[in-house]
């Protein structure tokens, strides 16, 4: 069971090393629509320190919907996804494998970049590695959240669209703790209470995502 | 054994089939017959458990496979219209991931011997997506080579296949037969084979 898990995140990193394009656009929108707000807003720093955590998190919300489409579209396409509901394995841990492999090329580089592009807000190393850290644990949970829509709209005519008006209400409260850990952390209030609210939401959703997923992938390969 | 009691199947507000039954052996093949539209994809698929009949229910061994789950998955292969390999992987690569989640480990020179079986010598390490729509489909029919399920649910196996690879594949099925499987399978051709016994279910009500 294991070795099928490790197998299907081996094999799904494998596809997007072939496919980096793929990658490579969704950490470009995120930079983008980062860098797009202080050119627009003009160089007051006091403006920009306050706007930084909820442009940086409003940002990757929309970076991880841009990515979500293909995390079973393409297995649902060739007939991938049908086998994999076909095999002894359960469909949740396959899902979770996937999940990560999707996280590992989209989520994790977005945390990574974010510091660079905090620079631009004029964030101090602080609040700076608060935004890393609460991108680590946030962005998992886009992912694991994002899966459950993923597979509702999968096989659908604008499925795009449908997607995040499904997905982006369940991310709130993701983007409330996320921003308001940053925040906390600018007015040197503290980030801990946020931070421990963006972790125990990441544990409900790797509980419950996948097996959610799971249930909704059967219905839609129907 | 395979049993299927009072299956009716509905799609959309069209009733395909209703009230039908059969039961199949081990060492028996099932031919589906049927226009097009009769209904034969969503009947293999209904038997695999990919679809929820309206009505009635499957048995694999006595007991209803929505109860069984994995440990029916286990026994079934399915081969679909979709080949269900990934372009972007080699054939190796393809047939070493899908036995994993068969759980069945296959080390690379058995993926390298079964591709090469299966009439794809030299094309083994290719990504699939070059390969030509026969080529592609004996990649996942290279899976039949490795596979210890013993029932084998097949969607139109013979499509895309050249003339060499037909006898290949009915002496694949027939071997899978003669070891005690089960086979169900649609086909518009008529494919003759010499073991197993062969029993025929026509859907549809045009001739």
């Amino acid at each position: 069971m294991l070795k099928a898990f490790l197998w299907v995140v081996r094999r799904d990193l494998t596809l997007s090393m072939r496919r980096r394009s793929d990658v490579s656009t969704t950490l470009f929108f995120f930079v983008i629509v980062v860098s797009l707000f202080p050119l627009g807003i003009g160089p007051e720093l006091d403006t920009l320190r306050e706007i930084a955590p909820g442009v940086v998190w409003v940002a990757a919300l929309l970076a991880s919907m841009l990515s979500l489409e293909r995390l079973f579209a393409a297995d649902y396409a060739d007939g991938t996804l049908e086998q994999m509901l076909l095999t002894p394995q359960p469909v949740s841990l396959l899902v979770l494998a996937k999940v990560l492999a999707h996280w590992l090329v989209t989520g994790l580089p977005l945390a990574l970049m974010a510091p660079l592009l905090g620079l631009q807000y004029d964030l101090s190393w602080q609040p700076l590695g608060v935004l890393i850290a609460s991108l680590l644990v946030g962005t998992p949970t886009l992912s694991l959240i994002g899966a459950i829509g993923a597979a509702l709209t999968i096989g659908v005519r604008g499925g795009g669209v449908l997607v995040s008006l499904l997905v982006l209400p369940l991310y709130i409260p993701v983007l409330i703790f996320g921003a308001g850990a940053v925040e906390a952390s600018v007015s040197g209030l503290g980030e801990q209470s946020h931070m421990s609210m963006l972790g125990a939401i990441m544990v409900l959703a790797l509980v419950l995502a996948p097996l959610a997923t799971a249930a909704a992938l059967r219905v839609s390969a129907e | 054994m395979l049993e299927v009691e009072n299956l009716s199947c509905v799609r959309g507000d069209r009733c395909l089939f209703q009230g039908l039954g059969f039961s199949l052996d081990s060492g028996e093949l099932l031919y589906v017959h049927g226009h097009n539209g009769s209904g034969k994809t969503t009947l293999l698929r209904t038997l695999c458990g990919l679809m929820l009949p309206e009505e009635g229910e499957v048995r694999w061994n006595g007991e209803n496979i929505r109860g069984l789950r994995e440990e029916y998955t286990k026994d079934v292969l399915f081969l679909g219209h979709k080949n269900g390999i990934k372009g972007d992987l080699s054939g190796v690569e393809n047939l070493r991931i899908s036995s994993i989640l068969d759980g069945l480990e296959l080390d690379g020179s058995a993926a390298w011997k079964a591709l090469g079986d299966i009439g794809l010598d030299g094309y083994e390490d290719l990504p699939s997506k070059v390969l030509s729509q026969g080529q592609k489909r004996r990649v996942a029919l290279a899976r039949l080579l490795v596979n210890r399920s013993s029932l084998w649910i097949m969607d139109e196996p013979f499509t895309a296949l050249d003339k060499s690879a037909i006898p290949l594949l009915q002496l694949v099925i027939g071997r899978h037969l003669d070891g005690g499987g089960t086979v169900v399978l649609t086909t518009h051709q008529e494919v003759s084979l010499t073991s197993g016994r062969a029993r025929r279910l026509k859907l549809g009500w045009r001739d």
